[in-house]
């Protein structure tokens, strides 16, 4: 009954695929053969291992937060803490995973998209371990709203190329960094950030951030004895949701929400969602759900959230939301802002403003659930690269 | 026999290789791409490439990427090239592809487009993101509305593969000459002769080859190895420069004139 998804072209129902120009067909077929025979290699997961548990920080605590719960008087929440993971949010479990895969293949210079920089920053941090050479393209949006991300890469030894086309954003960053790959696709991985992308990247993005699923499902029933009710995740292109949704798919009691990224309100069309406001379409190497306008041009997004402002979703996701596995709501920036606000106050914790609209989604449902009932959200990134965005709106609010 | 067919084999009678033109529709506005498309059929180009804009064209550098935005500032929408083909076509027998981003197409309607892209006239489509793996979705509908698919090789694709692509291809081939994107390196003669070979080994569909080519004499050197070259970010880049200008006519017909004036030449 259990089907495995995606299927041998990459497609997860009528999602996904391959649509992507000749030149870069047969590098996608060699790291699906790679990464098929990796997986299978006990000496590359056991090397994961290793890094993941002594470099990254794994595994990262499940965190039961008491006074949010208490102050929101409904079901008990708790954190699954990927802020603490080395770098400062969970990107880090998929860029060791695939430069561990780029240095199997022979490469030794690494490219990389980012929006929000935490998968820039992840990324440089790997090739700085591994020796490799990195490049991250960022848009120049970002690059000036997400500035410490921006040295840190640079410290880390990384290149990072400011992109002016487009809307300067994520969406924007990754044109770049494909048309640098398939310039440069002899002798350069390109590792892709979020389960996106044309195929295997959905489904290898997922494998390696499934490690967040497998160990709360492990901690939850230590700590409760009971699978939880809600996961709640936020979603760009949906790489922390993915990585913890996936290893519970066939526990049909547990509700899946994932948080789009709303902006100034769905009803402005200054947002990203992507699933809850788009249409079917292709972009970036698959077929997905797209904010795009009647002839097929992908529109301009709007978040707080650098790393949530992407006008797509991954495959995965958008095939969750059609068989109805998984629900997708969307909470706006100001929303996201409460939240990350109400976080640092009741628990002592700073998230990012991505993990803020998951937060902000909590805050809505959790007073309105029994009070036995568990929610489980994904802290997916720390939020010191947006203490400027955040006084920034402060002083916004008192003037 | 459809248009394309034909040209190849008159091309071939006359012992000439095929003069394809890109040029990004509706740069500076549709009414000039109507009027350069008439000035490139009287200019001895063979066929016409068609560009359709996309705002996130991954395959393109930035002088077409540039062209893109501008278009698409003006408004431009796929059933609105679409008209100006059917313009053109009471003027005009060149050979037409569309060629650019399945998102529009897709948007548009698969089976809508191939009907309505055959009433216009349009004799081939060239989608940058649609291998043969994804292409059965749009091809189904292109083929039996009588519309070439016409697809790329890249420098990277495997011999076994190129048997796969051109199965699923008509009217012609389109050899990517560089590892890169449009109009941002100089493809290398010798590779490319090589090259061609390997493809000729296992199809018999006419070879064009493009991406890089700008000077009349690349294009007389090139075109040796081929069927034809095909002309892209040179030209959109006049246009780009001399778009609004009245000259812009005149500079266009002789740019192509050289250009197909030197193919000949080294026959």
């Amino acid at each position: 009954m259990k089907k495995r998804l995606p299927d041998k072209k990459g497609h997860f129902g009528i999602f996904g695929g391959r649509y992507v120009a000749e030149t870069l067909i047969p590098a996608l077929v060699e790291l699906e053969a790679s990464y098929k025979s990796a997986k299978k290699d006990r000496a590359f997961t056991r090397e994961l291992a290793h890094y993941s548990r002594d470099y990254a920080g794994r595994e990262t605590p499940l965190y039961f937060a008491s006074r949010m719960t208490k102050a929101l008087g409904g079901a008990r929440i708790y954190l699954k803490r990927e802020d603490l993971c080395h770098t400062g949010s969970h990107k880090i479990n998929n860029t060791l995973g695939q430069a561990l895969l780029a240095r199997r293949m022979g490469k030794n210079r690494v490219i990389a998209e980012t929006g929000a920089g935490q998968h820039g920053v992840a990324t440089a941090t790997v090739a700085a371990l591994f020796g490799m050479t990195c490049r991250v393209f960022m848009g120049t949006e970002d690059v000036a709203r997400q500035s410490s991300n921006v040295l840190r890469m640079r410290m880390l030894g990384a290149e990072v190329v400011p992109v002016e086309s487009g809307t300067r954003t994520l969406k924007d960053a990754m044109n770049e960094a494909m048309r640098h790959w398939v310039s440069h696709v002899r002798d350069t991985f390109y590792v892709i950030g979020t389960t996106a992308g044309p195929h295997p990247y959905p489904a290898m993005v997922r494998d390696f951030q499934s490690v967040i699923g497998r160990e709360t499902k492990r901690q939850i029933m230590q700590q409760e004895g009971s699978l939880p009710d809600f996961l709640i995740a936020c979603i760009g292109g949906g790489s922390n949701a993915m990585g913890l949704f996936h290893p519970f798919l066939h526990y049909r009691g547990v509700h899946m929400i994932g948080v789009e990224a709303a902006g100034a309100g769905i009803h402005t069309g200054m947002h990203a969602a992507s699933i809850t406001a788009g249409k079917l379409g292709v972009l970036h190497g698959n077929k997905t759900f797209l904010l795009q306008d009647d002839d097929g041009q992908i529109q301009e997004t709007h978040s707080i959230a650098a790393g949530l402002d992407y006008p797509g979703v991954g495959p995965e996701h958008a095939y969750l939301h059609d068989t109805g596995r998984a629900d997708y709501v969307a909470v706006d920036d100001d929303e996201a802002v409460k939240a990350a606000l109400f976080l640092s106050r009741h628990e002592g914790i700073i998230p990012a403003m991505e993990s803020a609209h998951a937060l902000a989604y909590v805050m809505k449902l959790a007073p309105r659930l029994r009070k036995d009932k568990i929610i489980i959200v994904n802290l997916s990134g720390r939020g010191d690269k947006d203490a400027g965005i955040i006084a920034a709106r402060m002083k916004e609010r008192v003037a | 026999m459809k248009r394309l067919e034909t040209t190849f084999f008159k091309l071939r009678e006359r012992n000439e290789k095929a003069l394809v033109v890109y040029l990004t529709a509706g740069d500076p506005n549709l009414t000039t791409t109507l009027d350069i498309l008439r000035v490139l059929s009287e200019s001895g180009v063979d066929i016409i490439e068609v560009g359709v804009p996309f705002s996130d064209p991954t395959a393109d550098g930035p002088v077409i990427q540039a062209a893109s935005q501008r278009s698409l500032r003006n408004g431009t929408t796929l059933s609105a090239v679409l008209d100006m083909i059917t313009s053109f076509r009471k003027i005009s027998e060149t050979p037409v592809v569309l060629f650019g981003y399945y998102n529009p197409v897709f948007r548009y309607g698969n089976a809508r487009f191939a009907r309505n892209a055959s009433n216009a006239g349009v004799d081939g489509v060239l989608i940058v993101d649609l291998p043969p793996e994804e292409s059965q979705e749009l091809r189904q509908y292109t083929d039996r509305a009588g519309i070439d698919f016409i697809s790329l090789i890249a420098p990277t694709t495997p011999t076994g593969r190129i048997r796969t692509i051109a199965r699923a291809s008509s009217g012609f081939l389109y050899y990517i000459s560089i590892t890169g994107i449009t109009g941002t390196a100089k493809p290398d003669s010798s590779s490319v002769k090589k090259e061609v070979k390997r493809i000729r080994e296992v199809t018999n569909l006419p070879v064009v080859v493009g991406f890089g080519i700008s000077t009349a004499g690349q294009a007389a050197d090139l075109s040796r190895h081929a069927d034809g070259i095909v002309i892209g970010s040179a030209l959109v880049r006049l246009v780009g420069t001399h778009g609004t200008s009245r000259k812009l006519m005149q500079i266009v017909g002789s740019y192509v004139k050289e250009i197909k004036n030197s193919m000949r030449m080294k026959r």
